[in-house]
Formats: C-alpha cells, sequence, structure tokens
C-alpha cells in the first residue's frame, strides 16, 4: 500500500435516496411563493373548462428534503472536478471557477434576450468579440454563434454548404465523403441537410487516404467531412492535399472541429484548406458539460461561404453593436435566439484569460500529455496505430483478449482505481478501441498514476481476470444491465411501480 | 499559466521520455509550411482579477430585467427562482461530468433525469420524455420531422400563430427535405383556425402543429382540436413556449396531443439572452421508438438493485450513424435537472400558485389597458400571461417614451403581423409588481395624449 499517493478509488460513505417521488407527503409545502399584491383585485378566470385541477404525481416536498435529495445524487456522480476524466475526443479539461461567476453576473444572466440593442451592449460586444477570437483562431473569415452543439454546428455547416451548392446551379451535388473514423453525428447531420453520406475507408496508417477519394471527385461531389486530428488522434497528413482534391472537383471542405483542442495557435485549419469548421465550446474552451450539456457549437466560414450563415449576425460600426437581418442567401434560423449565450461568456472569458500564448501552450500541453500515455502503455497495451498522437491517443484490448478480458472490463475496472474510463468502443475502425484523452489540464503526477492504475489492471487481466469481469467493486452500483433497461422499458416512475 | 498544472521541468522530463527534444518535434506530422509562425492575434492574457473586473464592466453596460420594469416575454420568461435551486444546480459534480456514457459512475445525472421525465409527463400529461433538445424552436423542427416519419406524407400544417423565430427554425430544418410547410390561419378570438384543413385530404397531412399560449398571447382549445384531428387521424403536436401555463393549463396529453414539445426555460433557469435553453419533448407510448434524443430507463445492477442507464440507443446517431432517427448528441442535461430541481422546490402547489398569480397579473394588466381610450386589444380569447396591444400611433415613438421612462415594453408584433397595425405582446409575471403595470399604464395614457395633441 502506498501511503503517501494512494489510489483515489476508495470506499466511502454513500448515502442512498429514493426517487425523489418517494419523499413527497401530500400538502406538504417546500416554496416561498411570491406575494399577492393584487389581492383586491378580482378577477374570474373566464373558460374554466381550459384548467386542470391538480398535476398528479408533482412531488410535494420542504426545501431541506429538496436538497438533501440532489446533495445525495451529486455524490454518485463522477467529475471533472473529482478526477481525471480521460475520455477521448471529449477534451474534458478544467472549468475554470471564475467563468462561473462570470456566468452568473446579473448583467448576462438576467438579460432578456428582445432587450433593446442600447441595453444589451455588453452581451452583444462579448459575443462579437467571441466570434472575432474564434475567427483568428480557424483563420476563417466569418463565425456564427448560432448551433447548441457540434452536431448542430455541423448541421448548420452542411446547410451551407448544401445552399451554397444550390446557389450555384449546382443542386446535383449531395455527396459527402466521409472517413470511416468519423463521429456518428457525422452522418447523421449531413442526411439532415439532405445530403448524402459516403463512407470512405481509412488507410492503413489510420489516416486518409487521397487515392481513396479519386472515384469520388465528380459533378456529384458536395464535400468531404474531415476530423482533424481525426479520432485516432493522429493527424490528417494530406488534410491540405486532400482539400486541394476537393476544391479542384468543386467541392467544399468541412472540419469537424470536436478535436481542435490539439491545434489552437499551431496550425489554421483555413490554412489546410478548411471552407468550414465546427468548434465546440465545451470541449476545446473549458465550459462545463453538465453531464451531457448544454454546449455550444459555434461555425466558422471562409469568405465565400458568408452570405450563408444564419442570421442575424451581429456587426459593429464603430460605436455600437446591432443584428444584421437582411442576408437574402441565409439558411435561416437553429435557434429560437441567439444560442448558448452563457456558455459562450465561458468560453469569452477563457480566451480572454489564456491570451495566445496561453492558448497554444494548451494544445502544446494536451499533446505531450497524450503521447506520454500512450508511450508509457505502449507496452501493456496493444497500439494498434503506432505514430506520434496529438491531443489523444487510442489503445485496444488485444493484449488482453487471450485472458477472456475485454475493454469493458478494463473501463470498469479503472473505476475502481479511482478514474473515469477513457472512451471506449470508438472509433469503430479499431476492435476494442480504448481512446484517451488526457487535456492539459493534468499534472505529471495524475498521468503517472493514471498509467500506473493501467499497468496495474494489465497484470490483473493475467493474474486474476475474474477481478476485471466482476469490476467495478467500489462505485455505488455494480455493472448494470443495459439489455434489461431496452427490453423492459421504464422511462418514468409511476405511483404503482 | 493557472489552468496548465506541467512545470518547465516536467515538460522536459516527459519529451526526453518520449525519446524527443522539443514539442516540436511531436508536430513533425503537420506540414512544416503551414504551421505557425506567429503568435494569434488574440488579446493579451489577464489576470483573474482584471478579468472579473473587465467582465462586471462589461455586464454594466446591460440592462437586467429585474432591474426595471420590464413587460417582454415572446419566447422567454421572466420567473422567480428560489436558491436552492441555483445552489444545487451549481453543485459541480452535476456540472463538470459528461454525458452518463458510465452509469456506474453517473447515478446522479441519470436519477434526477429519469425523474425529469417523469415529471414532464406529469406537466404535459404524455407518457414518454426524453432527456432535453436544444430548445424548443429546435424541438419543433424535429416534432415536424417525427410527424413526417411516423405518418410516412410529407405536408405539415403549422398554426400562424406560432413564434416566429421558431417557425423559421422549422423551415430552416426542413429547408432540405421532402416537408411541405402549410399554414392555418388565425380567427378573430386570436385562436387557429382549422377550417382549411376541412377542405384537404386529410391523408396526405402528416401533423398539426399548434401553439398555446400562441404568438398573440391567446390560449387554443387544445381539446376541440384534439378531437378533430383525431378523427382525422392526423398527428397533433402541441408546443409550448411558456411551460409555466402547464401547471394551470389542462395538459395537452390530455387533449388528445401525440407530441407535446417546446420551451422548458421558465422552469427554473434564467433568461440568460437567450440561453442555455430546454428543449423539452414529449410523445405517446406509440412513437416512442421514433422519438429523437436521449432517454434514460430504469434496470438493475449484477446483484439485483436499482439503477438507471441511457437506453433506447438503437435510435440514435452514434449506433445508427445516417439512419439515426436525429443527428442530436450534446443535450440541455445540466438545464434539464435544473427544471427538475425547479419544479421539486416548487411542488405540485407552488407551481400552481405562481401559474394563478400569472394569470391574475395578466387579467389585471388587461383591465388597466381597457382604461386607456386609444389602446385596443384585438383578440378576446383567454389569456395566460401575455397580451396583444395595438397601439393607436407609432410603436417606435411608444418605444421611446418607454426608454425615457426606464421601463422596456413588450414584443414588437409589426413584423410577423403588420396586419394588426402597431402591435405588441406584453408579458407580465409574477416578477411584475402592480406598480410597475401601473406606472406602464401611466406612461401609456400619457404617450397617447401626447400624440394626438
Amino acid at each position: 500500500m502506498n501511503c503517501k499517493d494512494p489510489f483515489p478509488g476508495i470506499k466511502g460513505l454513500i448515502f442512498d435516496e429514493p426517487l425523489i417521488f418517494n419523499r413527497s407527503e401530500s400538502g406538504r409545502n417546500g416554496c416561498s411563493v411570491p406575494d399577492d399584491d393584487l389581492v383586491d383585485f378580482t378577477y374570474s378566470i373566464p373558460d374554466t373548462f381550459l384548467l386542470r385541477d391538480d398535476i398528479p404525481g408533482m412531488p410535494e416536498v420542504c426545501e431541506l428534503d429538496m436538497v438533501r435529495h440532489y446533495t445525495r445524487l451529486s455524490q454518485w456522480n463522477y467529475s471533472v472536478d473529482l478526477g481525471m476524466y480521460p475520455l477521448g475526443s471529449c477534451t474534458m479539461k478544467y472549468n475554470p471557477k471564475v467563468n462561473e461567476e462570470i456566468a452568473s453576473l446579473d448583467g448576462f444572466a438576467q438579460l432578456h434576450p428582445h432587450t433593446p440593442i442600447h441595453l444589451s451592449q455588453g452581451a452583444l460586444q462579448v459575443m462579437y468579440d467571441l466570434a472575432r477570437y474564434l475567427t483568428e483562431i480557424s483563420g476563417l473569415s466569418a463565425v456564427t454563434l448560432q448551433p447548441s452543439a457540434g452536431a448542430q454546428g455541423e448541421l448548420a455547416g452542411m446547410l451551407i454548404i448544401k445552399s451554397f451548392h444550390v446557389n450555384n446551379g449546382d443542386s446535383q451535388r449531395v455527396n459527402v465523403l466521409i472517413p470511416d473514423s468519423a463521429h456518428g453525428t457525422n452522418p447523421a447531420s449531413c442526411v439532415l441537410a439532405g445530403l448524402k453520406a459516403v463512407e470512405i475507408k481509412s488507410g492503413p496508417d489510420g489516416r486518409l487516404d487521397p487515392e481513396a477519394i479519386v472515384p469520388y471527385l465528380n459533378e456529384s461531389l458536395a464535400g468531404i467531412m474531415m476530423t482533424n486530428p481525426n479520432t485516432l488522434g493522429i493527424f490528417e497528413t494530406h488534410a491540405d492535399k486532400v482539400a486541394d482534391m476537393i476544391h479542384g472537383a468543386g467541392g467544399l471542405v468541412y472540419m469537424d472541429g470536436a478535436n481542435l483542442n490539439a491545434l489552437m495557435g499551431i496550425v489554421k485549419p483555413a490554412d489546410l484548406g478548411v471552407d468550414v469548421q465546427h468548434i465546440n465550446l465545451h470541449k476545446t474552451f473549458s465550459t462545463p458539460h453538465g453531464g451531457g450539456g448544454p454546449g455550444s457549437g459555434p461555425v466558422a466560414v471562409s469568405e465565400k461561404l458568408k452570405p450563408f450563415l444564419p442570421i442575424p449576425i451581429i456587426e459593429f460600426d464603430g460605436e455600437r453593436y446591432m443584428y444584421q437581418w437582411d442576408r437574402p442567401l441565409s439558411i435561416g434560423r437553429l435557434h429560437g435566439f441567439m444560442g448558448n449565450f452563457a456558455v459562450m461568456l465561458r468560453a469569452y472569458a477563457y480566451i480572454r484569460a489564456l491570451g495566445p500564448d496561453g492558448i497554444r501552450s494548451v494544445s502544446e500541453a494536451a499533446i505531450l500529455n497524450a503521447n506520454y500515455i500512450k508511450e508509457k502503455l505502449r507496452p501493456y497495451y496493444n497500439l494498434p496505430y503506432n505514430d506520434i498522437c496529438k491531443h489523444e491517443c487510442v489503445l485496444n484490448d488485444e493484449y488482453q483478449a487471450k485472458n477472456s478480458i475485454t475493454t469493458m472490463d478494463i473501463a470498469k475496472r479503472l473505476m475502481d482505481y479511482g478514474f473515469h474510463p477513457p472512451t471506449v468502443y470508438f472509433p469503430l475502425i479499431v476492435h476494442g478501441a480504448i481512446m484517451i484523452e488526457p487535456t492539459e489540464s493534468e499534472s505529471r503526477r495524475n498521468l503517472d498514476q493514471f498509467i500506473n492504475a493501467m499497468i496495474r489492471i494489465a497484470q490483473e487481466a493475467e493474474e486474476n481476470p475474474d477481478l476485471l469481469k466482476s469490476a467495478p467493486h467500489l462505485p455505488k452500483l455494480t455493472r448494470l444491465d443495459e439489455t434489461l433497461a431496452a427490453r423492459k422499458l421504464i422511462l418514468r416512475w409511476t405511483p404503482d411501480a | 499559466m493557472q489552468y496548465i498544472p506541467l512545470t518547465e521541468n516536467e515538460c522536459r522530463q516527459m519529451l526526453e521520455s518520449l525519446g524527443v527534444s522539443s514539442i516540436d518535434d511531436l508536430l513533425s506530422d503537420i506540414p512544416a509550411a503551414k504551421r505557425l509562425k506567429q503568435a494569434l492575434n488574440l488579446p493579451v492574457a489577464m489576470s483573474e482579477q482584471n478579468l472579473a473586473r473587465f467582465m462586471k464592466r462589461l455586464a454594466s453596460f446591460d440592462t437586467p430585467h429585474d432591474s426595471i420594469p420590464c413587460f417582454m416575454g415572446a419566447g422567454s420568461y421572466r420567473h422567480f427562482v428560489p436558491a436552492a435551486v441555483r445552489a444545487m444546480a451549481a453543485r459541480s459534480e452535476f456540472v463538470t461530468a459528461y454525458t452518463p456514457y458510465q452509469p456506474e459512475i453517473s447515478q446522479g445525472s441519470l436519477q434526477a433525469m429519469f425523474e425529469y421525465q417523469t415529471m414532464m409527463t406529469q406537466l404535459t400529461g404524455m407518457q414518454v420524455s426524453n432527456a432535453s433538445m436544444y430548445d424548443g424552436a429546435m424541438a419543433t423542427a424535429e416534432a415536424a420531422l417525427l410527424a413526417v416519419r411516423a405518418k410516412r406524407c410529407q405536408t405539415v400544417m403549422v398554426s400562424r400563430a406560432l413564434n416566429p423565430s421558431y417557425r423559421t427554425v422549422l423551415d430552416t430544418y426542413t429547408s432540405n427535405l421532402d416537408v411541405t410547410i402549410t399554414e392555418l390561419p388565425v380567427n378573430s378570438k386570436g385562436q387557429t383556425d382549422l377550417t382549411p384543413l376541412l377542405s384537404l385530404d386529410a391523408k396526405n397531412i402528416a401533423g398539426v402543429m399548434i401553439q398555446s399560449p400562441n404568438m398573440l398571447g391567446v390560449i387554443e382549445d387544445l381539446e376541440s382540436i384534439g378531437r378533430q384531428l383525431k378523427q382525422l387521424k392526423i398527428l397533433f403536436v402541441v408546443v409550448v413556449t411558456e411551460a409555466m401555463s402547464l401547471a394551470i393549463l389542462k395538459a395537452p396529453g390530455h387533449c388528445g396531443a401525440d407530441i407535446v414539445c417546446g420551451e422548458g426555460q421558465s422552469l427554473g433557469l434564467p433568461v440568460n439572452f437567450g440561453g442555455p435553453y430546454l428543449g423539452f419533448f414529449t410523445v405517446t407510448d406509440e412513437l416512442m421508438r421514433r422519438m429523437p434524443g436521449r432517454v434514460v430507463g430504469l434496470t438493475q445492477d449484477t446483484e439485483g438493485r436499482c439503477g438507471f442507464v441511457n437506453t433506447l440507443s438503437t435510435r440514435e446517431q452514434h449506433i445508427r450513424r445516417d439512419k439515426a432517427t436525429s443527428n442530436i448528441c450534446t443535450n440541455q442535461a445540466l438545464c434539464a435537472i435544473t427544471s427538475a430541481m425547479y419544479m421539486t422546490a416548487m411542488g405540485q402547489r407552488g407551481l400552481r400558485n405562481v401559474a394563478l398569480m400569472n394569470m391574475k397579473k395578466a387579467a389585471y394588466l388587461k383591465s388597466k389597458l381597457e382604461t386607456v381610450s386609444g389602446v385596443s386589444i384585438p383578440f378576446d380569447g383567454p389569456a395566460f400571461n401575455e397580451l396583444t396591444v395595438v397601439l393607436p400611433a407609432s410603436l417606435d415613438s411608444f418605444q421611446k417614451a418607454l426608454a425615457e421612462h426606464g421601463i422596456i415594453g413588450g414584443y414588437d408584433l409589426r413584423c410577423s403581423w403588420p396586419e394588426l397595425g402597431q402591435a405588441m405582446l406584453l408579458c407580465v409575471t409574477e416578477t411584475n409588481t402592480r406598480e410597475d403595470i401601473d406606472r406602464f399604464t401611466v406612461v401609456l395614457s400619457e404617450w397617447i395624449q401626447e400624440v394626438r395633441g
């Protein structure tokens, strides 16, 4: 036992907690309803048939019940603030606390989206400037902040590409080339924009082989969707050549910016021939993931695609920030208002805190950390694509297979050591993929601790495989039956259950 | 740099262990000609103290709605949120977690989401809720796509009184798909008129989408619409932009709705200059497997204990790729959980009382406006917390008068409803005091006197 620096995973005091509905007591009041300053005003509700009597099942608890309930639930969650969260392609970096304070300032949080522009200049400036910073980082010409997440950014990008071709009289251009290592959102977004996803097989080195796209360089080509670095964490070395080929055939290049954390200040996507890219503020720019959202997926475009951006855009005339609605070629809107503003605020603050050198250091440290993990784990886990990596690396369970140990077993066992598992079984082109993204936030001590846990698990796989198969042992619950959940669907609580 | 822990010494040692001499060696796969030679053109780094000061200054250029009388609604609603909700929603275990891909160590988010789903079905009277969409507008677009998928026909009819931003998002989402959107007009009460539908062949119509309370502030007669659509076998989609209304109005699910979706911002989220909000999406059991988005289900662990997991994932993009029911991945999980916290804090009676108070304030506003000569209230349909008013002179001039008195007025309806003239949609909630409303009325009367000379 290492007393100086043990693994964080250890059994603790965990409280059980029922569903909130089981804490409810009819007639209990938990809230302070605002005062009625119209006591003497009598009115008749015109159509009582429009009204309901009660909301059956809605909980009735006191404030302390509510606070204990959610405090206990929160303690069953793993989180970045609790420990290392090396989920590949998710960029689980530290979420600075000052950004939370900034987002809760009254001038932002209590600002109504329809507030007249002369009373919302601060918020408009934040959006205007954030768009400019993202323009600089991507090297592209203009940015929309409207998309609420990466997938909606992809949709925006695909709609822009579609509109560009249609506007050129090229509505037959529907094919979008997508490498087989891509995120599932890529083909799904493509189809939603009325385009067709064409899967391209990755080359033997895990990269996109320019030869592979040659058959598709024709009148039906709309463009390509590339993730760079790709989901293997490998830089697409031929990206600029591929872009030239696509452009030569009249297509456009979309970059999925999920992995932008590897490139900031090192290379601008526009210099690699990218025409459109989305950026995940909730990955690269440190905004928290909130257990699955909200995110924000701004889209940057080149000069010729600017007219197609969603409306409105924000302009500055040297004195005032204002909305510009008159954009006849715009794809329209993706959000009821301007997008996830409070997420943008955090990203804005992050960029201002780091400055140009800090931004570059982020990417460099992320790359160093990922390569360090990769090299340290290589003797113990198979590395299907042996190359320098960028911000993440992909291993698999090939060495452990002889003991019937799978990637899932390794992942679950990591929980016992106090780490969140890496992304598993993705990308699909690697059998049993273990995709590790440490981010720049982790210190060398944390990396070493994670590496030691992984090495220990590789040893356990040899010596005591059952320990892995029955993992996790320390969390509140053991392995959960996902098949049962899908077969016997229970998606809400009911009083008789 | 406070966010990057590596020391120079550690850096050097790590590079050594990799057998390279500098970070640049790890970048050798990026064509040298493309690598940046100079620093990004971004403002220089700021200390935390300066950053906080700077951001406070920017925030001071804005006017928060609670600092002056404000009558703005139209898709974003000002409601009181108890401190306990903010405190719980700010717990970093919820805030800094990812999507619960590993359920054993994500039970907090998962159980809270299961409770959210349950509460949304209670509020809407529907059977199934997903774990959230981006916002009300996008949820509405996805509802149209679901109707088209489920009915295998292309036409969706949409009330003219749908929020115009929602309509634009709907048009954007369907612009390149085989979907036709047609509009249903509004009658003199301000409610959607189904008459044009009756002359069409119902077999060709996938769904009808009705917002209630609608963009003119009028509550729709969902029961009657539901009855008619059921006979015609057309899917009934109810869009709710003001979720607080669900606490007092008859549940759409009990009026024959097949999909109830919309905006949940009213349930505990600040107005946030437009986002992040909460797209909610609820359906009947029949439509469950065609529903977009994540959903949490109950299951057991290996020892038979209850637990929660993401389920029905075979509908989703990470499995089905180009054949998925939607491209959504990241959603608005924390917003959904926050709204569950809000509903828990308010409870059944709290929600109902606040909703009633909204109705009462709107009734009071209406009674005051009726005393102002020259102002007309064009629709006499029932209202929740919004009201359309038509002014006798230019709305721009009235907005100017309001600004001079430090009041934020209502939503300008002229763009989407030019035929109404100088029309404005006013919103009052529990955050508006009687004094606010009285003052607004006084400013309005004085302005009318002035413009009438």
